[in-house]
């Protein structure tokens, strides 16, 4: 079999074998829905309960403060749509521009449906503009909600201040911290964090399984009815394998964090440095923010994003692009855009995302096979160097 | 997502370079959405003798320059102005519905290009 290179870890990620291993009996031996009251049932329970022990403890949270979803993108919806449904008093929303699209659409349907929608722009850094949401925050915004880490560049927003903010004029905060919990510190409770989406496959578990924090004392209305399980939040059978899984890899994430860091940031570091001697005219997008240590994205200007993507896969390695074709849109990345980088070079982008699994000689393959597909490519558009 | 002739032409282009005194010119594209297409004929005695192409795009963007350069060499004025997005589509073994787009491309690239050139004999 060719060999290929995964670095595309923002996407999804592999489930890693103590993670299957912590999940198989919940599929066969101890496979009892929470709700039954028999041994298998009680068995369930507990593995549940105790998964939600281990990830409140990992976000500095309390038990009962975490609720399990099918993905982030629900997490996302429940804390939005969710909170500002029961939030009676008080009709705005704040955001950011740069948002994944559970909060952009979320946003967009809340706007839709009456609420006052204000988004908070970037700098060119994608890191927000501190000032420009204290503009947009006042005493008639129920909820602030800023992405801790950006998917498409890896930049990380200052959560604790805006955290502030939010409290300032009245309002709760919500992150979305799909990409960064587990991955980067948190504790909600010191950031004054009072929502949170997390998603299990983005850190080594299994698809189909996230969570919201919600802090005690917030109500939220489901947005599904049927069943009390997470206390009525999120009605339906829970996925205890997955939830398992995801508070195994949560764990295991815990006692390998700075070694992780470290690692992912030399190898997105070196690749950084390599393409940047190897290639001419390129763009590094974020880089002079904090990231995530494993992301990079940068912009090949004169070289269509897919046509890359489609190169690099021929090559073996998978990757990311914010063009548009891709992605089915018809504008390139929103993101890249919100930065202030114009629109034939996002076009022109890939993003980068390593995790578990990658290692120097991917990092080689890259270095070694991207100069020729961009000259490539760049010759076909006339205008190779 | 793509047939093979797709990422055939995609990797082996024919006729990609700049022509030297063209006689007809087209440029097409949305720098926005993505794709610029530079299509240039050379036409003696009415047949289009060769074409050469230019593009910032996707795969389907590259194929469909690519393959109506192919289509173009050899047949007269007339005959090229026929070539319909279908057309050039159809020679790829089709392209997915959201790259048709691209297909159209190649097609107003040509009949700009051929434009150009009546516009010049003039």
């Amino acid at each position: 079999m060719k060999k290929r290179y995964y670095l595309d870890h923002n996407a999804t990620t592999p489930v890693r074998p103590e993670v299957i291993e912590a999940m198989l009996p919940y599929m066969s031996e101890t496979f009892g829905n929470s709700s039954s009251v028999h041994w298998y049932g009680q068995a369930a329970k507990n593995a549940l309960e105790l998964s939600r022990e281990k990830i409140a403890a990992v976000i500095g949270a309390d038990a009962e403060e975490v609720f399990f979803t099918g993905c982030g993108t629900e997490s996302d919806n429940i804390a939005l749509a969710g909170y500002m449904t029961a939030e009676k008093t008080r009709n705005g929303l704040v955001t950011t521009t740069v948002e994944h699209s559970a909060i952009l659409k979320s946003a967009e349907r809340l706007s839709k449906r009456g609420a006052d929608v204000a988004y908070a722009g970037i700098d060119n850094q994608c890191v927000i503009d501190l000032d420009a949401l204290r503009s947009a925050v006042n005493d008639t915004t129920a909820l602030v909600s800023v992405m801790h880490a950006n998917n498409e560049t890896g930049v990380l927003q200052p959560i604790g201040d805006a955290a502030d903010i939010a409290h300032e004029a009245g309002a709760i905060f919500h992150t979305d911290a799909v990409q960064s919990a587990g991955k980067i510190h948190i504790n909600v409770k010191d950031m004054g964090i009072d929502m949170l989406s997390m998603s299990a496959h983005k850190i080594n578990a299994l698809k189909g399984v996230g969570a919201v924090y919600i802090k005690k004392g917030i109500n939220v209305e489901p947005l599904t009815v049927g069943g009390s399980h997470e206390r009525g939040i999120r009605p339906g059978t829970e996925n205890i394998a997955g939830i398992v899984g995801f508070a195994a890899a949560l764990e295991l994430l815990q006692s390998e964090h700075e070694e992780r860091a470290a690692r992912l940031s030399a190898l997105r570091d070196r690749l950084e440095s390599e393409i940047g001697n190897r290639i001419p005219n390129i763009l590094f997008n974020g880089r002079d923010a904090r990231r995530l240590p494993g992301t990079s994205n940068i912009s090949f200007p004169d070289v269509d994003g897919e046509a890359l993507l489609f190169s690099m896969d021929l090559a073996g390695i998978a990757v990311s692009t914010g063009s548009a074709c891709t992605s089915g849109a018809v504008e390139p990345s929103h993101v890249l855009i919100a930065m202030g980088i114009p629109p034939y070079m996002a076009q022109s982008s890939i993003r980068f995302s390593l995790g578990l699994g990658n290692t120097g000689e991917d990092i080689d393959h890259v270095i070694h096979v991207l100069p020729p597909i961009v000259e490539r490519l760049r010759n076909i558009s006339g205008s190779a160097q | 997502m793509y047939s093979d002739k797709v990422m055939d032409h995609f990797q082996n282009p024919r006729n990609v370079g700049k022509m030297e005194n063209p006689d007809g010119i087209g440029k097409k594209g949305n720098p926005v959405c993505g794709d610029v297409m530079e299509l240039a004929i050379r036409i003696n005695d009415n047949i289009i003798e060769e074409a050469k192409f230019l593009t910032f795009g996707c795969c389907a963007a590259i194929a469909t320059s690519s393959i109506i350069t192919e289509m173009v060499e050899g047949k007269t004025i007339e005959e090229a102005e026929q070539i319909s997005k279908k057309a050039v589509a159809e020679a790829l073994d089709g392209l997915p519905p959201a790259k048709m787009h691209c297909s159209n491309l190649a097609a107003d690239a040509l009949q700009d290009a051929i434009e150009d050139y009546r516009s010049k004999k003039k």
